[in-house]
């Protein structure tokens, strides 16, 4: 089995919910409160449903769309948030621009403008991030696969979606490594090209493993 | 039998409980303190009572000290709390006085030691004035919403409020805009204590025998202090409506925590509204049974009911989902946070709407278990003690250091 230039060293990753004080009532006050937040805030909204409801997501994948569903009841906005293709996007300013042009367009074709009832605002929440290494390394396929199967969901998740959008990496951090380290463009092209925000957290480690497994690579020298 | 971490490992896994160990590292060298009012009764004493233990086995430095405070003093701390709910409370300047006053000698009596100092809600808040050093973090951890507080009562303790370094809510929809950062940590349960750990038949039928209650009718239960905000009276309301359709029991089920005086008062209005009405147990759960006594009650029930007129988080209902119940409860406080309407639990806003959502978790039973299933599984993901432990121990590293992204 081919051993890497270098190890992958594993990390994880934890959040720490803040309040930024920020709420919208109606489409005219979320655009314009989305214009101006951290990073962070975008970052927070649209992966929170990946990591809380992970087990079995029944809700759009972020939290914008399901508040304009569920509680402005704008159902065609809603659907349109929900359907942004977040892997398609690299850097989280290019994501809120997406967004803001949706509900900006959506906001000239109609002529109502909905607010939500007291007490169901959209609060906008910040996250601080906290990075931390952990003991595991991977020198080649067989280790990435053997630590892929122990660690935490967070450390997954700050793998594949925070390296790439957070981060603003571009790409998630096994198919980095398995491109520069290992030398495999193909299998690291296959991991990268996954849709990650429609699998659970344990569904989308299970898929990695077994497409690690089973590619031509696995045995390669 | 010691709990210990391990024991935690086979609920949510190794890594996660390797995660926290390694976070609990990087706070070597510092103590927290944490301060309320009460060892005994209500959320903050239980939530204290497990992780302290916890936090020290993983090598923290942590202790937990209690204000002294006399009858009069809860007496206006309770009206407090709920004018921060929003109540209508009439409300002194001799209230005000009187927590001045007892806030003094509190503040004369309170050893302060810790590095982090953690406060809980309004009661020990004035303790603020005993920050003395620049490097000293002060945590003002508030446990109730105080989205519509009464004015008076806020400002008050804005006085306070405001000179702590960070602030801790349960949710955003709970906080107030203030000059320091906002925190934000929902609640947790334990799922191996003894109001939530797992007991066989023989122990809930010997609860239900204790109590008198009929194994074989159908329960539905609400366990929570007796307090106005929990509207035990309209879960009696509504059971008359579910009671008209099928025959079952409510079980309406309590204790006394030390710092609410109220109880007597709520408990004579329970029992009035319950007169004449069959199958209704309104019971007192002595504190030294509570835990274990709850936790068959919620078991041994068909359908858990909280009708909250206003909550802080509702550990309640985090209680009945972990034990794979359905729930109906009011939309208020952190109560939708935990149920996703149809998903997880039925939300209500009414004494009619809980008892129409009563009755269809009674009479369909399949699709009252696919809710309960659901509700477990969020309960495990995401209100679990680990979970709250963690946020403990980053709020702590986020007090020394205001980065978005913060390498360890």
């Amino acid at each position: 089995m081919r051993k890497a230039k270098n190890p992958f060293y594993f990390c994880s990753h934890v959040e720490l919910r803040e309040s930024t004080g920020l709420k919208a009532r109606n489409l005219r006050e979320l655009v314009a409160i989305l214009k101006d937040v951290p990073g962070s805030v975008i970052y927070y909204h649209t992966h929170v449903f990946l990591q809380q409801h992970q087990f079995a997501s029944p809700e759009p994948p972020n939290a914008f769309a399901y508040w304009v569903t569920h509680t402005i009841g704008d159902e065609i906005l809603g659907e349109k948030l929900g359907s942004i293709d977040i892997s398609q996007y690299y850097t989280i300013r290019a994501l809120r621009e997406k967004m803001i042009q949706v509900i900006e367009k959506h906001l000239f074709d109609i002529q109502e403008i909905r607010s939500a009832p007291a007490g169901q605002e959209f609060d906008f929440t910040k996250s601080r991030t906290f990075v931390f290494k952990l003991p595991y390394t991977a020198n080649n396929l067989s280790e990435l696969v053997d630590v892929l199967g122990k660690i935490s969901l967070y450390s997954l998740h700050f793998h594949m979606f925070a390296a790439r959008l957070k981060f603003e990496k571009g790409i998630n951090d096994f198919s980095n490594w398995i491109t520069t380290s290992l030398g495999f463009p193909e299998l690291a092209k296959k991991i990268g090209s996954l849709d990650p925000y429609t699998y659970t957290l344990v569904g989308l480690r299970d898929k990695i493993i077994d497409m690690v497994q089973n590619s031509p690579e696995w045995d390669q020298d | 039998m010691k709990i210990t971490l391990k024991n935690y490992e086979d609920i949510i896994g190794k890594s996660i409980i390797d995660e926290l160990k390694l976070i609990a590292t990087k706070l070597k060298g510092k103590k927290i303190q944490h301060i309320n009012s009460t060892k005994v009764g209500g959320g903050v004493a239980e939530m204290l009572n497990r992780i302290v233990p916890l936090f020290k086995e993983m090598g923290v430095d942590v202790s937990w000290d209690i204000i002294e405070g006399n009858k009069e003093f809860f007496d206006v701390t309770k009206k407090f709390h709920n004018a921060l709910h929003g109540r209508k409370e009439q409300i002194t300047q001799k209230d005000f006085d009187i927590y001045t006053q007892t806030s003094q000698n509190y503040i004369k009596k309170t050893k302060i030691n810790g590095d982090i100092v953690y406060i809980h809600d309004p009661q020990p808040a004035a303790l603020i004035e005993k920050k003395k050093e620049k490097t000293q973090k002060w945590l003002w951890r508030c446990h109730i919403d105080v989205s519509s507080p009464d004015k008076n009562v806020w400002d008050f303790l804005m006085q306070s409020v405001e000179r702590y370094d960070a602030s801790v809510f349960s949710s955003p929809k709970f906080t107030r805009a203030l000059k320091i950062p906002q925190f934000l940590a929902c609640p947790a349960i334990d799922p191996l204590s003894d109001k939530n750990k797992p007991l066989n038949q023989k122990e809930i039928d010997n609860v239900l025998h204790k109590y008198e209650i009929d194994k074989n009718k159908p329960i539905v239960s609400q366990t929570s202090r007796y307090d106005y905000l929990k509207d035990p009276v309209g879960v009696i309301e509504a059971f008359k409506l579910v009671k008209k359709y099928t025959d079952c029991q409510l079980v309406l089920a309590g204790n006394r925590a030390a710092d609410d005086p109220e109880t007597d008062k709520v408990l004579a209005e329970v029992k009035e509204a319950a007169k004449g009405v069959p199958d209704i147990h309104i019971l007192l759960v002595p504190p030294e049974h509570n835990d274990i006594d709850i936790n068959a009650l919620q078991r041994a029930s068909a359908v858990v009911v909280q009708k909250s007129l206003k909550e802080g988080f509702a550990l309640t209902v985090t209680e009945a989902l972990w034990k794979e119940k359905p729930v109906v409860a009011s939309a208020v406080g952190g109560i939708p946070l935990q149920i996703k309407h149809r998903y997880s639990g039925l939300l209500c806003h009414s004494v009619e709407g809980a008892a129409m959502q009563i009755r269809q978790l009674l009479h369909s039973p399949e699709y009252a278990k696919r809710l309960a299933s659901n509700g477990k599984a969020h309960i495990k993901r995401n209100f679990l003690l680990t979970r709250l432990m963690r946020e403990h121990l980053l709020m702590a590293l986020a007090l020394y250091n205001d980065e978005d992204v913060i390498y360890l």
